[in-house]
């Protein structure tokens, strides 16, 4: 996993509500054993029309897009399945950060794992920043993790993680090292456990 | 101290947890599919890592399967290598896997508790969202990413942070022609779908005791739709009458010790929760979505809400594009409104006795003329369960199509699914945009409602139908 330190970015701001893993990746991009293609079925339905020309109304297909790496989003993004591909687009496509007013804890636990910051501000925030990315679309905004703090013109704020987490992002740790290193204890935990299948 | 059923469930499961850091969580079962483990099971390969506990890891197939008929020559190219790469993984890694020629295979959510795989007490994961089906058991239960599968294959255990408790307290009775899935739409209606994140649900009190094993499942299966980690409701003697001689269930002295057991696990008398709603079920009518989230649901005698009621700005976009996508206007009644498609079936609506009432209400008539109706049991066995019965024989009869075991027009992976711009009554879970198919248009309901409306050819109040 790449670490995550600090980044400035332009934004691309989807103002809508509970965004849904359906939105982000179709099902019909599931059905890959890699994780590749993904950059290009990112949004697919929102930014294709069904007879596969692109949607110029679509933000993403808009040039600010282009080269930004964070996404402003309504409240509860990513909701519904627990499919990982979820932030694996979002990161093929460029963005290393999200910023909503609530996520979706899947999609969150996914995100975190794979060094897509999820950055969760006050609804009161969020409606200012798609406000002045309204008036600003080039505007840039600066996400730094070890002081937790979201930084836009005029303006900045603080947003939580859990100091796991935010360990993990830092340092580009992998969760599944960690978790390795606990066998002895689980190999103990199952000696008392309870099995009613043996 | 007084315990729920999730801080007792949770505790013992707890095998580390450092400072600053999540719980060590110990996993009993660990259920897989096609579409969410190729990565994990490529991770493990990369690492040089064995799938530590086989004998905790069952495997099915149930997503993009073809339910015409459980044939691979039937499924499109990619849908057919993600499968043949689980029949590969799971023979490399020695899991047990229901194949598609199995007589047990179906839908993830619907076989464990049929083969009594799903018990009260146990932490049961799988990369699937509506695992929280389980928790109707008294299990906690709950999906997880592919990561996360990778985790729980090489450890048998997951890092989880400490979700929060949230009573739902239902009472009251239900009217006839209301069901199970009318109260979870209501409840999600209710507290919207990001209501319960960061949250396990605990549905207790009077109606919940009195709904059977798969009334149960079908709640708990949608606490996903809430935002909910996980539903769960304690074990009772319904729970044990369902388990009892199920060939994973433990049998002889092992079960009468399990159920001494199951029994501790019920919230005791004065435990706390960290929320709490309460829902009188009496006053329910059948439930209907009409937006593109579960949330989005009216009585169906109610009107679509209009969008100048929306709390802010961002509310009222997501309630206008949601209804542009559907076509539909506010204050307009659902009933009435033309359907072409009605599917009866997936893990919320797919078991015997969803079909049971999709078949009561079709028996002896015909589905209207331009309507297609797909009824595709949860399980091979439960397809053969209402064959046993007939009930295929009723839904062939009224012009259905009467298919295999499968997810099928739930999440569109198989082929199965609608055009742009069709309207469908579903018995599935989710409303989003083009779950169904590309642009298609999504009703939630009740197997009641969607067998109703596929009689007419629009939107009816079942109630009407039963006499
Ligand atoms: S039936 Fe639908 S919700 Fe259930 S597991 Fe299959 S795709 Fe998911």
């Amino acid at each position: 996993m790449p670490p995550f330190t600090r980044l400035t970015s332009r934004v691309v701001a989807l103002p809508v509500d509970n965004i849904d893993t359906d939105q982000i990746i179709p099902a019909q991009f599931l059905k890959i054993t890699d994780k590749s293609g993904l950059a290009e079925a990112l949004f697919y339905s929102w930014r294709y029309h069904p007879d596969g020309r692109p949607n110029e109304a679509f933000v993403l297909n808009q040039p600010q897009a282009q080269g930004a790496q964070i996404l402003l989003a309504g409240d509860n993004f990513g909701c519904g399945s627990s499919r990982e591909h979820a932030p694996w687009a979002l990161i093929a496509w460029g963005f290393r950060a999200v910023i909503s007013s609530s996520f979706a804890d899947i999609f969150r636990n996914n995100a975190l794992k794979n060094g897509l910051l999820p950055v969760k501000v006050e609804p009161a925030i969020l409606n200012t920043l798609f406000n002045l990315l309204k008036e600003q679309p080039q505007a840039e905004f600066t996400i730094d993790l070890a002081s937790q703090t979201l930084s836009y013109p005029g303006g900045q704020t603080e947003f939580p993680i859990d100091p796991f987490s935010k360990t993990c992002l830092l340092e580009g740790v992998d969760e599944l090292g960690y978790l390795l290193r606990f066998l002895p204890q689980i190999e103990a935990f199952e000696t008392s456990h309870v099995l009613w299948r043996e | 101290m007084p315990k729920t059923l999730f801080e007792k469930v949770w505790e013992s499961h707890v095998v580390a947890q450092e400072p600053g850091a999540p719980a060590v969580l110990y996993i009993d079962l660990h259920l897989v599919h096609e579409v969410t483990s190729p990565q994990a099971f490529d991770g493990l390969r990369r690492r040089g890592l064995k799938v530590r506990r086989p004998d905790r890891t069952f495997a099915t197939i149930d997503h993009s399967v073809p339910t015409i008929r459980p044939d691979l020559s039937l499924a499109d190219p990619l849908a057919a290598r993600q499968i043949r790469q689980l029949q590969q993984n799971a023979k490399e890694f020695g899991i047990q896997l229901l194949d598609l020629d199995h007589p047990q295979r179906g839908i993830v959510h619907v076989i464990g508790p049929e083969l009594g795989l799903t018990q009260p007490g146990m932490t049961i994961v799988c990369g699937d969202s509506h695992t929280s089906t389980h928790g109707a058991f008294g299990a906690l239960a709950f999906g997880i990413g592919t990561s996360e599968v990778e985790h729980v294959l090489a450890t048998q255990c997951l890092l989880q942070s400490r979700p929060k408790t949230f009573e739902v307290r239902l009472e009251g009775r239900l009217a006839k022609g209301v069901t199970a899935k009318d109260i979870i739409l209501a409840l999600i209606a209710q507290i919207g779908v990001g209501g319960g994140t960061g949250h396990v649900f605990e549905y207790r009190g009077s109606a919940i005791s009195r709904l059977s094993m798969e009334e149960r499942m079908t709640i708990c299966n949608m606490s996903i739709e809430a935002g909910a980690r996980a539903g769960m409701i304690a074990p009772d003697e319904t729970t044990f009458e369902y388990l009892y001689g199920r060939p994973f269930a433990p049998q002889g002295k092992a079960w009468e010790k399990a159920v001494a057991w199951w029994r501790t696990l019920p919230t005791d008398e004065g435990a706390h929760f960290d929320r709490s709603v309460m829902l009188d079920v009496s006053r329910l009518e059948p439930m209907i979505t009409y937006g593109t989230t579960p949330a989005m649901a009216i009585p169906i005698s109610g009107r679509i809400p209009a969008p100048e009621t929306a709390a802010d700005s961002t509310q009222r976009a997501t309630l206008e594009k949601a209804l542009q996508y559907m076509q539909l206007q506010p204050g307009q009644s659902l009933l009435g409104q033309k359907v072409n498609v009605v599917f009866i079936g997936s893990c919320t609506n797919g078991r015997l006795s969803d079909l049971r009432q999709a078949a009561m209400v079709l028996k002896g008539r015909k589905v209207a003329p331009g309507v297609r109706m797909i009824v595709t049991p949860g399980s091979e066995g439960v397809r053969r369960q209402a064959e046993a019965e007939g009930l295929d024989r009723i839904f062939k009869e009224a012009g259905a199509e009467w298919r295999h075991a499968g997810c099928s027009m739930c999440i569109a992976m198989n082929g199965d699914q609608l055009q742009p711009g069709e309207y469908a009554v579903s018995t599935t879970n989710r409303n989003f945009e083009g779950r169904q198919g590309k642009g298609g248009r999504t009703f939630l309901a009740s197997p009641l409602t969607a067998a109703a409306a596929a009689l007419h050819g629009f939107i009816v109040d079942p109630r009407t139908l039963l006499s």
